[in-house]
């Protein structure tokens, strides 16, 4: 039962961290119709800025600069690329974005090398603990940060300017833009939004229980899409869902996996994927999805 | 105020869906413009609107002129910060939006925050219902109520000139009786209309001119009462058949029968 709890905690902060990563790409597809790849090297810029700055500059001004250069390099990709191929597919869109994701990856990688950048996070690697019930502190401060952005999001989706103008335009854009929203605007927030969104999670996942920076931090980004697909690629309800259950659903099979060793170690790595195919199964358009992704 | 002057359009560089249309809508007035199914009423009124790029539409020949300034290079945006908006075909009101964020939407290009405001006054006095449901989401919404939120959404930018794109469209008869009223009383508020319509009782029963389209051309214009008392609109447009040669005749001896296929 203690490891059961445990698990679950430590499943619902990866989750809240999945989410948040997740909530990007589906504000992302919501404004500018791409799905868009690019997140795990934006998750990796964000790990390596705040990482690099981190012995220059000290840790909180690094957190920040490197959100910010984080934030700046998704801007950069939708003025540049994705704002002015508007219209193109969705599917010449996607694998755009896959071109842009490898350039990146790939300069970031020589950058990394076959080191292990550590974040001096000042919060160290001790446990928080609740009865026989422990947390890493990173992950409790993760789960505590996650959770307010991700209330933070909501209240502005619903309440904000920006949360109608995004709302309306993805429902319809041509009727937005009737109205005299500026969808290239609007797109252009959302990628910004998604960015500072990846680099906060970034900030956390290099954080105890995981080593560092590394170009590995890159497979936890991939795992986030599961969570945007089986939540629903238009919803950012099932963003938030999709996010903790793919992470409860990972904890669990890392924790278990001694009973789980039939099925080969390193399980956990692929149970994301596993789940999302179980959801999409039975509901293809997923869980809260609407049922046609395509506009006319 | 808007004034067009022949004007080509075509789609995709093959399809000619206007040629060398010209018109005028004066400040202060309500102009119609008639026409059957593909007679160039909508591209009209996405080259005025800045649509016509989504549709991969491109203007030809001609100008499009509000005020002076050229509209045909500028966007959508654009032409609702000149004081241009438009009521798309349809309604296409925001479903999943509430129906006071569909009027929030609508207020979106509208920077100035006093002129908003009174805006979001006058679209409650003339469509109280709307207040009432405001917490609602426009989907919920009857077909009538969603054009008068597609209506007074458009009238949140405050505009000079409003566009209408068959407000008409699948509403019921006593219903499009109401939405005619409600372009009067916008018109005399001070804002001026350009209506496009498939259902010419209503329009040229609000309209001070109309413009009858062709197959992308002009065939008839003027005054909307005189072109009201026309043969060809009387014919065409107000079902008041002149000879017998349209009747169905029903041959002696059969009658008709539902169909059962």
């Amino acid at each position: 039962m203690t490891q059961f709890l445990s698990l679950l905690l430590n499943g619902i902060s990866l989750g809240a961290l999945y989410a948040l990563i997740a909530l990007g790409f589906v504000i992302i597809f919501k404004s500018s119709e791409v799905v868009s790849f690019t997140h795990g090297s934006l998750l990796l810029l964000g790990a390596y800025s705040i990482a690099r700055l981190s012995d220059a500059i000290g840790f909180l001004p690094a957190v920040v600069v490197g959100i910010l250069i984080t934030a700046l390099a998704a801007f950069v990709i939708e003025r540049l690329i994705i704002n002015r191929l508007r219209g193109a597919a969705v599917i010449s869109l996607a694998i755009v974005t896959i071109g842009v994701d490898i350039i990146i990856l790939t300069e970031l990688i020589r950058r990394i090398g076959s080191d292990i950048l550590n974040v001096p996070h000042p919060w160290g690697g001790e446990s928080f603990r609740i009865g026989s019930v422990g947390l890493s502190q990173n992950r409790l401060i993760a789960f505590i940060v996650a959770a307010l952005l991700i209330a933070l999001f909501f209240v502005a989706f619903k309440y904000s300017n920006w949360g109608i103008a995004m709302r309306a335009s993805a429902e319809d854009g041509e009727t937005a833009a009737l109205m005299g929203i500026r969808q290239g605007r609007v797109s252009a927030l959302a990628w910004v939004v998604a960015g500072v969104l990846a680099a906060v999670a970034a900030l956390f996942l290099v954080g105890s229980p995981t080593p560092g920076v590394s170009p590995t931090a890159y497979a936890v980004a991939l795992r986030a899409f599961p969570a945007a697909i089986l939540g629903g690629l238009d919803s950012t309800g099932g963003a938030l869902v999709g996010g903790l259950l793919i992470g409860i659903a990972e904890a669990m099979a890392a924790g278990y996996q001694d009973q789980l060793l039939f099925l080969g170690r390193g399980f956990s790595a692929v149970v994301p994927f596993i789940v999302m195919i179980a959801v999409l199964m039975f509901r293809p358009s997923g869980l809260f999805g609407t049922k046609e992704l395509t506009r006319v | 105020m808007l004034s067009i002057e022949s004007l080509h359009v075509t789609y995709g560089g093959a399809v000619q869906a206007v040629r060398g249309v010209s018109m005028e809508v004066p400040d202060g007035k309500v102009v119609a413009v008639l026409g059957s199914n593909g007679a160039g009423k909508t591209t009209l009124l996405r080259t005025v609107s800045g649509t016509l790029r989504l549709h991969r539409g491109r203007v030809e020949q001609g100008t499009v002129r509000f005020d002076g300034t050229d509209l045909v290079t500028k966007d959508p945006a654009q032409a609702v910060r000149l004081g241009l908006v438009q009521v798309p075909e349809g309604r296409r009101i925001f479903g999943r939006l509430t129906v006071e964020e569909n009027l929030r939407a609508g207020g979106m290009g509208n920077r100035d925050k006093s002129a908003k405001a009174q805006a979001q006054q006058r679209v409650y006095d003339l469509f109280p219902v709307l207040k009432e449901r405001s917490s609602q989401r426009g989907a919920l919404l009857s077909g009538g109520e969603q054009q008068m939120l597609a209506i007074g959404r458009a009238l949140m930018a405050s505009p000079k000139l409003l566009l209408l794109d068959e407000p008409s469209l699948g509403l019921a008869p006593r219903i499009i009786g109401q939405i005619g009223e409600v372009i009067a009383e916008i018109n005399r508020q001070g804002t001026s209309v350009l209506l496009v319509e498939q259902n010419a009782t209503m329009a040229l029963g609000v309209a001070d001119l109309a413009y009858v389209l062709d197959v992308g051309e002009v065939s008839l214009s003027g005054n909307a009462r005189q072109l009201s008392e026309t043969d060809e609109v009387q014919r065409l447009y107000l079902g008041h058949d002149g000879g017998d040669e349209r009747r169905v005749r029903v041959p002696s001896g059969k009658k008709l029968s539902r169909w059962t296929a």
